[in-house]
Formats: C-alpha cells, sequence, structure tokens
C-alpha cells in the first residue's frame, strides 16, 4: 500500500489550514499558495506516472479492509483529472495575484481557493460514495465563498440562486445514496458494481440512475437543469469564473462517467439513451445561448454547457473509442475553457466591461493577446491539429459506429457553430477601429498574459503531442469499459 | 418513517416554492432532515443489540446509517447556517427579502 494518492488532497488541506494563521500578511499567503500548488502539481504528475507503471493504486483509510473503510482510488482517469485540476488551480492563482484587488485577495481569497482544491482532488479521487458527497459539500462551500467575495449587489443576488439549488442537490445526492444503502448495503463503489452485477440490476435501480442523473445534473449543467449556471456564473470575477467553469461542472461530469460506467454497466438501455439524448438537447440548448447573446462572457458560459453536452454524449455511447474521446475532450476542456476565460479576463480588464460592444480593434495595441485568443478558440472548435480535434473525432466515430447518426451530426454541427460564436469575440473585440479604453487593468496585461500563453502552450502541446498522451486515456478507459479492472484492484487491497 | 420522510420533503417543497427568502431557508431546513430520516430508514431501525462485536452477538443494529448522518447534519448545519448570514447580507444590500425582486435581468451586466 502506498499513500501517494492522498497526497494531491493533504497537501492543498494543510495549505488551507497553513494560511488560515497568516491571513494578514498577503505576501505570505501568495507564495505559500504559489508554492503549494506547485508541490500538488509535482506529486500529481508522480501519482500519473505511478499510476501508469503499476495500475490502479488504492489508499484504504485506517486500513480498514476495503469494503469497509473508506477507499481512496487512483486509477488513471481519476489520477489524469487530479494533475489537470492542480495545473488549472496554479495558473489561476498566478493570474489572480495581478488581477484580483488586494482588497479582494485578503478576504480569505487563496484558502476558499485552496479548500477548492481540496474537494475536487478529493471527488476525483474516492472510491466511496458517501465520501464523493463529503467531498462534493467541500468545494461546494468553497465556491459559496468563491462566489459571494467582493460582496456587490449582483454578487449577493445570484449566490443566494447558486446556493438554493446546490443545497436541493445535496439533499438529493443523500436521498439517493441513502436509497442506494437501502438496496445494495454497501457504500464501497467497487463493492457496489459488484453487488449490482450479483442481484442483476433489478427496477429500482433504474430510478437510482435517474436519481444520480439528477444530482450530478444539476452540477454539471445538462440540458433542464442548467438553468441556475449563465446567472450564476456571470457575477464573480474571472478568474474564479475561470475555476468553476472548468473544474465544478465538469466534476458533475465525472460523477456521472463514474457512476453509469461502473454501476449501471450491465443493462445499456434506456437509461444510456436518456442520457444521450439529454446530451443533445444540451448542446442545442448551449449553441443557442451562445450564438444569441452578445457578451463575452456569457458566449463563454454558454460553451461550457455545450462541452459538456458533448462529452455526455460520448459517455452516453459507452463504446471503448467514445469513452476514449469523452476522456480526451473533458481534459482539453477543462484546460482550454480555464485559457479562454483568463484571455477574456484581460479582454474585460482592458476594456472595463464584458459587453462585445465595449471592445474593438484590440489587436493594434494588444496583437500578442489577440492571436493567443485566436489559437485557443481554434483548438476550442476542434481544429485541427488542436486538442479539441481529437477528441470530438474519437467521440463521432464511437457514435457513427454504434449505428447512430444524429448524434454525431449534431456534435459536428455544434462544433461549427461554436467556432462562430468565439470567433464573433475575436472578430467584435480585436478587429474594428481601436477604441479609447478605461479598464482597470489595461497596465496589468504584460503580468496577466504570462500565465495565460504559458496555459494556452500546455493545451497546444496537448493535442499536438495527443501521440503520447494516447497511452495514458486508453488505460485511464480501461476500467470504464470493464469495471472489473477497477474492482478487482479496490477488494483486493487493503 | 417513510411516510414522516415523505411528509417532511412535501413540506419543504411547499416552503421552497414560496417567495421570501426566509420561508426558503426553512425549507431546505427540512428537506435535509427528509433526507437525514431517510438515510436512517433506509439502514433499518433497530433490530437488536448495540454493534459491539462480542461473542454471542447475532443480531445488531447497522452502525454506518448513523455515522452518514452525523456527516450529514453537520454538513447542512454549517450550510444552513452560511445561508442564513447569505439572506441577512443580500436583504442589506438589496432591500428586498422577496426572491420575485431578485431576478436581475434589467440590471444584468
Amino acid at each position: 500500500m502506498i499513500n501517494l494518492p492522498l497526497l494531491p488532497i493533504l497537501i492543498p488541506l494543510l495549505t488551507g489550514v497553513l494560511l488560515m494563521f497568516f491571513t494578514k500578511q498577503l505576501w505570505m499567503q501568495r507564495i505559500v499558495s504559489f508554492l503549494s500548488t506547485l508541490l500538488t502539481i509535482g506529486v500529481s504528475l508522480y501519482l500519473v506516472f505511478q499510476v501508469k507503471a503499476q495500475g490502479i493504486l488504492t489508499v484504504t483509510l485506517g486500513s480498514w479492509p476495503a469494503p469497509f473503510g473508506i477507499t481512496l482510488v487512483s486509477d488513471m482517469l481519476s489520477a489524469l483529472l487530479v494533475l489537470t485540476t492542480s495545473l488549472l488551480v496554479f495558473f489561476v492563482i498566478w493570474y489572480s495575484m495581478t488581477y484580483l484587488s488586494e482588497q479582494h485577495q485578503r478576504f480569505y481569497y487563496y484558502i476558499a481557493v485552496q479548500f477548492l482544491l481540496v474537494g475536487v482532488n478529493g471527488a476525483f479521487t474516492t472510491g466511496d460514495i458517501f465520501n464523493m458527497f463529503v467531498f462534493f459539500e467541500v468545494f461546494l462551500i468553497s465556491s459559496y465563498v468563491l462566489i459571494v467575495l467582493g460582496g456587490k449587489p449582483a454578487q449577493l443576488r445570484e449566490s443566494l440562486k447558486y446556493l438554493l439549488v446546490n443545497v436541493i442537490s445535496s439533499a438529493l445526492f443523500v436521498m439517493t445514496v441513502a436509497f442506494l444503502y437501502g438496496i445494495i448495503g454497501t457504500l464501497n463503489m467497487a463493492d457496489i458494481s459488484q453487488k449490482i452485477a450479483e442481484i442483476n440490476q433489478p427496477g429500482i435501480l433504474s430510478v437510482i440512475a435517474i436519481l444520480f442523473l439528477v444530482v450530478f445534473g444539476l452540477k454539471g449543467a445538462i440540458f433542464p437543469l442548467y438553468f441556475w449556471l449563465p446567472g450564476s456564473y456571470q457575477v464573480p470575477p474571472t478568474p474564479v469564473l475561470a475555476l468553476f467553469g472548468a473544474l465544478l461542472t465538469k466534476v458533475g461530469v465525472y460523477g456521472i462517467l463514474r457512476t453509469y460506467s461502473l454501476f449501471f454497466s450491465n443493462e445499456v438501455g434506456i437509461i444510456h439513451s436518456l442520457l444521450g439524448g439529454l446530451a443533445l438537447a444540451t448542446i442545442i440548448i448551449g449553441v443557442i445561448g451562445a450564438l444569441a447573446t452578445k457578451d463575452a462572457k456569457q458566449i463563454l458560459i454558454y460553451n461550457i454547457i455545450v462541452a459538456v453536452g458533448v462529452i455526455l454524449y460520448g459517455v452516453s455511447v459507452m463504446t471503448r473509442q467514445s469513452l476514449e474521446g469523452a476522456v480526451f475532450y473533458l481534459l482539453h476542456d477543462m484546460l482550454i475553457k480555464a485559457a479562454l476565460f483568463l484571455l477574456v479576463g484581460i479582454m474585460i480588464g482592458i476594456a472595463g466591461s464584458s459587453r462585445l460592444k465595449s471592445m474593438g480593434g484590440m489587436i493594434k495595441d494588444y496583437p500578442l493577446l489577440g492571436w493567443t485568443y485566436f489559437i485557443a478558440a481554434l483548438s476550442l472548435a476542434g481544429i485541427p491539429p488542436f486538442s479539441g480535434f481529437i477528441g470530438k473525432l474519437l467521440i463521432v466515430r464511437g457514435g457513427i459506429e454504434a449505428g447512430d447518426l444524429v448524434g454525431p451530426f449534431i456534435v459536428l454541427a455544434s462544433s461549427l457553430l461554436v467556432l462562430y460564436s468565439v470567433m464573433q469575440i475575436f472578430i467584435r473585440g480585436f478587429w474594428g477601429t481601436p477604441k479609447t479604453y478605461t479598464g482597470s487593468r489595461r497596465h496589468l496585461v504584460k503580468q496577466l498574459i504570462a500565465p495565460t500563453i504559458l496555459l494556452v502552450t500546455i493545451t497546444v502541446a496537448y493535442g499536438v503531442g495527443a501521440e503520447a498522451v494516447r497511452p495514458f486515456i486508453t488505460q485511464a478507459v480501461d476500467p470504464l469499459v470493464d469495471p472489473s479492472i477497477y474492482i478487482q484492484a479496490v477488494l483486493k487491497g487493503g | 418513517m417513510a411516510i414522516a420522510a415523505g411528509i417532511l420533503t412535501m413540506c419543504a417543497v411547499y416552503l421552497i416554492l414560496s417567495k421570501s427568502i426566509l420561508r426558503i431557508i426553512i425549507g431546505t431546513g427540512l428537506l435535509s432532515h427528509a433526507a437525514h430520516l431517510i438515510v436512517i430508514t433506509m439502514g433499518g431501525l433497530k433490530t437488536g443489540a448495540a454493534p459491539v462485536l462480542e461473542e454471542g452477538v447475532t443480531k445488531y443494529t447497522d452502525p454506518l446509517p448513523q455515522a452518514l448522518v452525523l456527516t450529514a447534519i453537520v454538513i447542512s448545519f454549517g450550510v444552513t447556517a452560511f445561508f442564513l448570514v447569505l439572506a441577512y447580507r443580500a436583504y442589506q444590500e438589496l432591500g428586498t427579502d422577496n426572491i420575485e425582486e431578485m431576478k436581475g435581468t434589467d440590471t444584468n451586466d
């Protein structure tokens, strides 16, 4: 047994606790959180290679043997997600140091970010369904703090709604786990999967599957449950928005991916076609929203919804190829969404407003920003050789091989419209006659662009170097296609 | 017990659908109570002795749901406290506790 999977959770937790003692020293907060996140990246990178070499790693807390105690499981999927999460948080922290006002940073900002990292990494790593609920609460509570920090009236108004939606979905989560426990009598995800296979998936499990879809769907913003997202994500400052858009919805997607592949994989029937239908509806709604709005932030926010739909479509097809595509696209989307939010954040910082009307001609004064945005936008839409292309290609091929033509068509059509919607930001923001800008952060562009360019470079490398990434993705998909790998790894250890 | 949880959920839904923010918060409190009650019910109520592993103990109550409920109660307590403070701050800033007046479509910037 090796305690490595625990470290990406422990390091930010200890950092968060440590920072609470130095709430007044801002420089200390910055340096400590910068360095500790760097350490987290290092550890998760090591974790990825360790998982590559040794297969799935498990830690049973308190050395209780597997089905009884809480188990942390690092398979390749969760290790890769943990690595991506830590990377993003690192760049966001770097970016926040100059972007946010000092006042804003002083009020427990870095502490909340660290606890967000604890929660997200924990939710990706845990192998116990109730423990997953606890980690969900950890990052939700941090996200409540982050969304309301600043205390503008609009923020207070929207965070009330955000809080309400999430409280209800948490209550539903507890009820779902209770039903599952009542039927299966265990909370360990591997054990649940095994027991479900033994009792031949009775009808009540379909109800539980739908409940899980509602719970994770509320977090991940799938079609009928996305209503809270455009309003709530509009109000926090862009670095926080980058964290939310890149991480929080993706945890919901991960929840669906994990439960549907592990629990409900024996009978690929109604539940999966329902998921597929909802995913396609999500794509359509997201695209309509992105085309309809004239606000740079809102365009990207609706693109979060589109991406969730694309990934979940890949999940619903449930073939090896489509799952590989979904995982690849999931990682790609986390990186590129954060990069785009950071870029648009700079644009908002220059123009002083997120409305496209107030921008124009930025390419003259900020050419570097413009071309970085251009590359990021192409990458989001999936133009080869950038990273979005490979994920979408695999999803579409998986869909066609499964005999579905409508789904791949919608996915492809959506990427065209996504390209149009993000190009609108480019055309309206960078072309045209230059305006005189009054934004308060226009002198900070040089400092802000460094982390952003680095992040875009990583995304491009992820796409161009897809050949090198592919074995990792393949290993990540193995336990999704064949849950017995996961089950054996968890239940033999301890 | 299951019926009690159902009634609690019913009341919670009614309260959450009302306009006043305080009623909504009470509603979420009731909803989490309902969830906790379901956990306890699903784990099976008292069926035997305390869960102490000894020679001769064959029937014992499942201790796990109680541990789960304890965790869930603590979390919902914390969230409710935060919710109340947030509602108070929002009332100070916005001058209303009516959720109808918090739509924010005209001021959405």
